[in-house]
């Protein structure tokens, strides 16, 4: 909470994305208490993690410090305080936390948490319904972060070559970085397959994933320069990765359709329903690990490649 | 009386969204908006996880031994809106960039005051030029 | 399954799919074909899927073979399959219309990009409407609106970066409450297919959550239609968008909105409880009345007729808003009725004024003078289409416009009638003002050159054209569809 006003007061702008950087992992750790891991290592990873970078780069090209308020805060107050008040009226009615009388522990949530070991054949629920039962939405999601790297790219584009950027210098001649940095990358690209692929017996998944490895490759940019990032990794792969992506995961979807199936009905991929289950879920995780891994790493790059105009 | 303290919960999460909210609505600044709106968004989040959470429940992986689980459908939901969120935020810092490259700053008043420059100047435009013509 | 069993997310999926295709493509004008090619076999689907409605009743799909509501479901109705018909159609005519558009309008390398971009607000308005999942509802929310925000940034003048941004804040605060909304009605029912919620709801109806969550649904919502006072987004984001965007978002994107809401309002909540229960019939007709008059009086001191058609739409949506508060059959037809309408003819409009801006490069009022002779056929089409607004028989604007009146008069809201005469009375001054320039006033001395639009930017807009013409003749289909699916709405109250 008291993050959050300070958020509001600072006017270093610096300092308040810090500030939420700090308030999104705290708020992964609250999910945690909340029994909610696969929730948690998202909002570490995707919230605390990309959010941050995302606006340090942009700070980077606008600037730092805010101009003084001239508005008198008034007419706002009032209108979050009638929001507010609003909501604080609706939680009079609502069940207590951790109710189990409450309706949403009785009516989808248990046909999930008893059927689904057995219909998808996976321990981790949330991947279950994430990638199966509600795997519509999911598909959805990823188009979602596919049309931000597109929009991202509409509006800045990548820089044609990377000698535009001026090299910041005092990185170059830290040689402890490097060398820490170099045993790193590895471990980090090696832990992003593993939560890519055990998504389905403990935490982890394609978002996750597609983010941490994408980390991997940033980390690399900012220590060894732009110039051998990409060409590790030339930058106008990344839309057709992300692209292709997307189509991995339609294209389970049309797989089943051709089948004669609901689209997305993973019972079409094997005999075995169940076994057709754990191949679905593979191929979709894949799918938005894909993109999403293209899509942030393009993000960056847009952002990052972007001359500073003063 | 005794459901305040199951009610707690949900109060600081409203806090936390109103203060997100009034950033976004009363600030100036563009960049503080988008935070503000990610801080809102992100107390949204937490009233969904806590809607969800059981007593005595443990994270929903089937483990051998374990009976009570907490709900797994609004982690799925939030899995999903954290990912929209982010992608929003993307979307608007690129925004953000390109508006500072046009207009020289990001804040709302000095770009609304450099929009109301360009009507002026065109208006005379329009009246000199049909004064030339006539 | 057959084909037609698939059809439902044909319509969705074609689009959606499209885009990765483009981005792959990445030749403006390969990329062009492929979404021409899809928007008008979605329009296909949308059409084939509407006869289908027709005659054999509600459609259901489970997507990934789930049965709701452990799985999402999608669910077509004659509300559904009519809306369908008017994005699909509206994105096929677009696509025509944006061979030459766009190519004047956005940088060459970005084409590519821009047709997924558009195809994915499409495929995202689509989603919304088709599904029967209120969570998927949001996810393809967020797809068309982040899609929406990229589109209107691409517009020429600077302004359209900053309308974006309003854009994005505005629609996320909606986006965001619409999300609150669905996670109260989640507490207390545990559920989030729509048929079940509105099973479930009755029971639980009388909680403060339910209320509240019903509140922040109609905000959220209403902030996406562009309701009264929540509009201060749609006038810069239709006037500096570039012009086939213009085209399509005004024609189909609010209407979109007012989907949700009659599905929501009417459908998940009930009639009885959304409009006698809580006092939304109220509301609804008082922000709508309010739009309608402020929005048209702001529209007759316009200078940029695209910002003058932009607050037009806001006063058309208070029409529509106005019907589903009447909280009648007749109401909440004219108000369906009245989506269809107005997409044909803002659709005429928008494009028209596409194709004014394709020859001269801009569309103020002094820049109209003298068109009617210089581009005969374009100015006829906006004039029909101006005719249309005011609600001139025999076009389709009289018609709904005329069910409109007969809803307030059934319930005696003599005044209502006069406020609507008055909306139209206020359209005729600034079509007037239009009109008068451009076929009274003179051509300027240093004017360019200006020939009539090409053919693949005529034939799109006289196609609506003639389509607002045609169902202000033979209102058969699109009134009986219409009021064929505000009787099921209504009667689904209690």
């Amino acid at each position: 909470m008291l993050i959050a006003i300070a958020a509001i007061r600072m006017r270093d702008l610096f300092g308040v994305v810090i500030l939420f950087g700090v308030y999104s992992l705290l708020t992964a750790v609250l999910f945690m208490d909340l029994d909610a891991v696969d929730v948690a290592f998202t909002e570490a990873a995707v919230g605390a993690g990309v959010t941050t970078v995302l606006l340090l780069s942009s700070l980077r090209l606008t600037r730092r410090w805010e101009a003084p308020p001239r508005h008198n805060p008034f007419f706002s107050l009032l209108v979050v305080g009638v929001t507010g008040a609003a909501l604080v009226y609706a939680t009079l009615d609502a069940p207590l936390l951790g109710d189990p009388s409450a309706p949403v522990h009785k009516h989808v949530a248990p046909h999930y948490l008893q059927e689904a070991a057995g219909e998808v054949g996976m321990p981790n629920i949330v991947t279950a319904v994430l990638a199966s039962y509600r795997g519509y939405d999911t598909f959805g999601e990823t188009l979602v972060v596919f049309t931000a790297g597109l929009a991202v790219l509409l509006l800045l584009g990548f820089s044609e070559n990377g000698k535009s950027r001026i090299e910041t210098s005092a990185i170059h001649d830290q040689v402890a970085l490097k060398v820490v940095v170099k045993l790193l990358i590895p471990l980090i690209l090696l832990y992003a397959l593993y939560v890519q692929f055990h998504g389905d017996f403990g935490a982890g998944g394609g978002f996750q994933a597609g983010v941490i490895f994408a980390t991997g490759f940033i980390l690399y940019d900012m220590v060894f320069g732009v110039e051998n990032a990409r060409a590790v990794m030339a930058v106008a792969w990344l839309p057709r990765l992300a692209a292709l992506g997307v189509l991995i995961y339609g294209g389970v979807g049309v797989y089943s359709m051709l089948s004669g199936k609901p689209f997305l009905d993973y019972s079409a991929l094997s005999a075995d329903p169940v076994q057709g289950q754990h191949l679905g879920v593979l191929l979709v995780e894949l799918g938005v690990g894909i993109t999403v891994f293209s899509i942030v790493l393009s993000i960056f790059y847009a952002l990052s490649g972007r001359r500073r105009q003063s | 009386m005794n459901e305040i303290p199951g009610l707690f919960n949900y109060w600081v999460v409203v806090f936390l969204m109103m203060a997100g909210f009034y950033v976004v609505i009363s600030q100036g600044n563009l960049v503080k908006k988008l935070v503000g709106l990610g801080l809102f968004q992100a107390s949204v989040f937490i009233l969904y996880i806590t809607m969800g959470n059981l007593s005595g429940g443990q994270a929903p992986i089937v483990t051998e031994g374990v009976f009570i689980y907490s709900n797994p459908l609004p982690h799925v939901l939030i899995l999903t809106a954290i990912v929209v969120g982010v992608a929003t935020t993307a979307v608007g810092l690129a925004l953000i960039v390109r508006i500072h490259e046009a207009y020289g700053s990001v804040e709302e008043d000095e770009i609304h005051a450099l929009d109301m420059a360009d009507d002026d100047t065109r208006l005379q435009e329009g009246a000199e030029r049909e004064e030339s013509s006539e | 399954m057959s084909l037609l069993d698939h059809l439902p997310i044909l319509v969705v999926i074609i689009p959606l799919m499209s885009a990765p295709l483009c981005v792959l493509v990445d030749r403006s004008g390969a990329a062009w074909g492929v979404a021409l090619a899809a928007a008008w076999l979605s329009f296909g689907a949308a059409i084939a899927l509407a006869l289908t409605v027709a005659t054999s009743g509600t459609l259901t799909y489970q997507l990934g073979g789930w049965p709701p509501p452990w799985g999402i479901e999608y669910r077509i109705d004659t509300l559904a399959s009519y809306v369908l018909l008017i994005v699909t159609a509206m994105a096929a005519l677009v696509m025509l219309f944006a061979k030459q558009s766009v190519p004047r309008e956005i940088p060459e390398q970005s084409i590519a990009r821009f047709y997924a971009c558009l195809m994915l607000a499409f495929a995202g308005l689509a989603g919304i409407v088709a599904t029967g999942d209120a969570f998927n509802v949001f996810v393809f929310l967020e797809i068309s609106s982040l899609a929406s925000y990229a589109l209107i940034s691409m517009g020429r003048d600077r302004r359209a970066l900053n309308a974006a941004f309003q854009y994005l804040v505005m629609g996320t605060i909606g986006a965001t409450f619409i999300l609150i909304g669905i996670g109260f009605l989640y507490m207390m029912t545990g559920t989030l297919n729509m048929l079940d919620l509105a099973a479930r709801l009755p029971e639980v109806s009388d909680t403060r959550t339910v209320r509240a969550g019903f509140a922040f649904l109609t905000v959220g919502i209403g902030l996406k239609l562009a309701m009264f006072p929540l509009h201060l987004w749609l006038p810069n984001a239709y006037a500096y968008a570039p012009s086939a965007v213009t085209a399509f978002l005004a024609a189909t994107a609010t209407k979109v909105a007012v989907y949700v809401m009659l599905r929501f309002m009417l459908d998940v909540f009930g009639a009885d409880f959304s409009l006698g229960d809580m006092p939304l019939n109220l509301i609804l007709m008082a922000l709508g009345l309010v739009g309608i008059i402020m929005a048209s009086l702001v529209a007759v001191f316009q200078d940029d007729v695209k910002r003058m058609f932009a607050y037009s739409s806001v006063a058309q949506i208070g029409y529509m808003l106005l019907g589903i508060g009447l909280a009648s059959a007749t109401g909440v037809g004219a108000a369906i009725l009245h989506i269809f309408n107005h997409a044909l003819m803002k659709g005429a409009l928008f494009l028209a004024l596409g194709a004014v801006a394709y020859r001269i490069g801009a569309v103020t009022l002094g820049d109209f003078a003298g068109l009617g002779k210089r581009m005969p056929w374009t100015m006829a089409a906006i004039a029909i289409g101006g005719l249309s607004l005011i609600g001139v028989p025999p076009t389709a604007g009289f018609v709904s416009k005329w069910y409109l009146v007969l809803g307030t008069l059934e319930q005696g809201l003599w005044p209502i009638a006069v406020l609507i005469l008055i909306g139209s009375l206020l359209a005729l001054v600034y079509v007037w003002r239009l009109i008068e320039a451009a076929y009274f006033g003179a051509v300027a001395a240093d004017a360019p050159e200006v020939r009539e639009a090409p053919a693949s930017m005529l034939v799109p807009i006289w196609i609506l054209v003639a389509a607002n013409i045609y169902f202000g003749i033979n209102t058969d289909i699109s009134v009986g569809a219409a009021m064929q699916a505000a009787t099921m709405l209504m009667g689904n109250g209690g």
